[in-house]
C-alpha cells in the first residue's frame, strides 16, 4: 500500500522536531535551515512512491543525517583558513550566554556523539534506530549519547565554576 | 542528569513560530521551483465562509467549504490526484485574486485554467456546461439535463452539480429547482442564496 498522506501533514507533524535535529547537529544557522529544507524537499520528491512508513520520523531523520553531511563536507571544502583569529564576541553577562556555551559545547563534541545525542534525546529514536542510521552495533549507539550528555553536562559545569569564580 | 541536560538541549534547539513559518514557505517555492509540487493549495475568507482553493500544474483543481472539512479535502487530493501536497498560496495567487472580485461585485466570469480531474463522465460533461449559465441566471436541474443532451437525466444532474470538485468557479448555484427554490448545496443552502442574492439572481 503506498502512502496516500497528504505531505503537508509530514511537514506539520515533523517540521519542529526535524529543524531541532538540524541545529543540534549543525549548529542554530543558515547550514540547519539548509539541511531542512533539503530534507524535506527530498522527503516531497520519494514521499508518493514510499509504501506506508512504520516510522515517519526515523525515515527523515535519516535523510537530514545525510544532508547535514554533504553540508558539512561543503562547508569544509569552501572554508577559507585565516590568518588571525578574530576577536571572538564576548557573550558573558549578557541574557543567553548560557545558550551560547551549550551550543559550543555540542559543536565541539565529536561527530558520533554529536549524532547519537540529536538523535536520541533530541529526535527520541531508540538506540537500535541509530545504529542503523550511524552504523554500528545498538550499544555502541546508546554508549555514544550517553558520552555525549556526559560530555556536554560537564562543559556547563565547568563554564558555570568559571563564572562563579569570576563573578567573585 | 542526563534528564536535565537533554532537556536544556531540547529548549536550546526549539524553533520559534518564525523560522518555522519561513521554512515552509521556502520549501513550497523550492518544491514549485523544482516541480515537485503536485498539489498546491491555500485557504481565502469569503462571506460564505473559508474556502480551500487548491490547485495542479494544469489549473485550479478543486474549491472547498470548511463545512466539507479540509483536513477529509486534502486527504481525498492526496489519494486522487497526488500525495505530494503542500500549503502553497503562490500557485493559487490569481484564482484567490478572481474570487475576490467576484465577491467584490467586479467579476462576473472567471477566467482560469481549470483541472476536472477529480471528475469524469457524464458529471464532467455537466459540470464543463455549467459556465456557459450566464452570471445572475438560474437553470432548472431539467434544463441543464435537456442542455448537455440528456433530458431524462435530472437525477444525474443533481448528483453532478453535488458533486462538483469547483463550485462558485464552476457555478452549480445557478442550477435550482424547478419551482425556483435552491435545492441542495455544498457550500449548504445558505451558502446558495447568498451567491444567488450577490449576482441579482434571487
Amino acid at each position: 500500500m503506498k502512502t496516500t498522506t497528504p505531505f503537508e501533514q509530514v511537514v506539520a507533524e515533523h517540521g519542529a522536531t526535524i529543524l531541532r535535529v538540524c541545529r543540534a547537529v549543525l549548529g542554530p544557522g543558515a547550514d540547519a535551515d539548509d539541511a531542512w529544507s533539503e530534507t524535506f524537499l527530498a522527503a516531497l520528491k520519494a514521499w508518493p512512491e514510499q509504501n506506508r512508513i512504520a516510522n515517519v520520523e526515523a525515515w527523515l531523520v535519516t535523510i537530514a543525517h545525510r544532508k547535514a553531511i554533504d553540508i558539512t563536507r561543503a562547508r569544509a571544502r569552501h572554508a577559507v583558513p585565516v590568518a588571525e583569529v578574530p576577536d571572538e564576541v564576548t557573550t558573558r553577562g549578557v541574557p543567553g550566554a548560557h545558550d551560547q556555551d551549550l551550543w559550543d559545547a555540542v559543536a565541539r563534541l565529536p561527530d558520533k556523539q554529536r549524532h547519537a545525542v540529536a538523535y536520541h534525546h533530541v529526535a527520541g529514536l531508540p538506540h537500535a534506530q541509530i545504529a542503523e542510521i550511524l552504523g554500528g552495533t545498538a550499544e555502541s549507539a546508546r554508549r555514544a549519547a550517553a558520552d555525549g550528555i556526559k560530555n556536554l553536562r560537564r562543559s556547563l559545569d565547568a563554564e558555570r565554576v568559571h563564572e562563579e569564580g569570576a563573578s567573585r | 542528569m542526563t534528564h536535565e541536560t537533554a532537556s536544556a538541549l531540547l529548549a536550546l534547539t526549539t524553533p520559534d513560530a518564525d523560522d518555522l513559518e519561513r521554512l515552509r514557505s521556502r520549501l513550497a517555492t523550492d518544491a514549485l521551483a523544482s516541480g515537485d509540487l503536485d498539489v498546491a493549495y491555500a485557504t481565502v475568507d469569503t462571506p460564505v465562509g473559508a474556502l480551500l482553493l487548491a490547485a495542479t500544474d494544469h489549473g485550479l483543481v478543486r474549491v472547498a467549504y470548511e463545512r466539507e472539512g479540509f483536513d477529509a479535502v486534502l486527504e481525498t487530493l492526496a489519494t486522487q490526484v497526488s500525495s505530494r501536497v503542500l500549503r502553497a498560496p503562490q500557485r493559487l495567487d490569481i484564482a484567490a485574486r478572481e474570487i475576490d472580485e467576484y465577491f467584490a461585485k467586479r467579476r462576473t466570469v472567471f477566467d482560469l485554467p481549470l483541472d476536472f480531474s477529480l471528475s469524469s463522465g457524464f458529471r464532467q460533461t455537466v459540470q464543463r456546461h455549467l459556465p456557459d449559465i450566464a452570471y445572475g441566471h438560474t437553470e432548472s436541474y431539467k434544463v441543464v439535463a435537456e442542455a448537455v443532451g440528456n433530458p431524462k437525466a435530472v437525477r444525474a444532474v443533481g448528483t453532478a452539480c453535488a458533486t462538483n470538485p469547483l463550485p462558485v468557479v464552476v457555478p452549480c448555484h445557478r442550477v435550482v429547482r424547478s419551482d425556483g427554490s435552491p435545492g441542495n448545496y455544498a457550500g449548504g443552502p445558505e451558502a446558495k442564496i447568498t451567491l444567488l442574492t450577490l449576482e441579482g439572481a434571487a
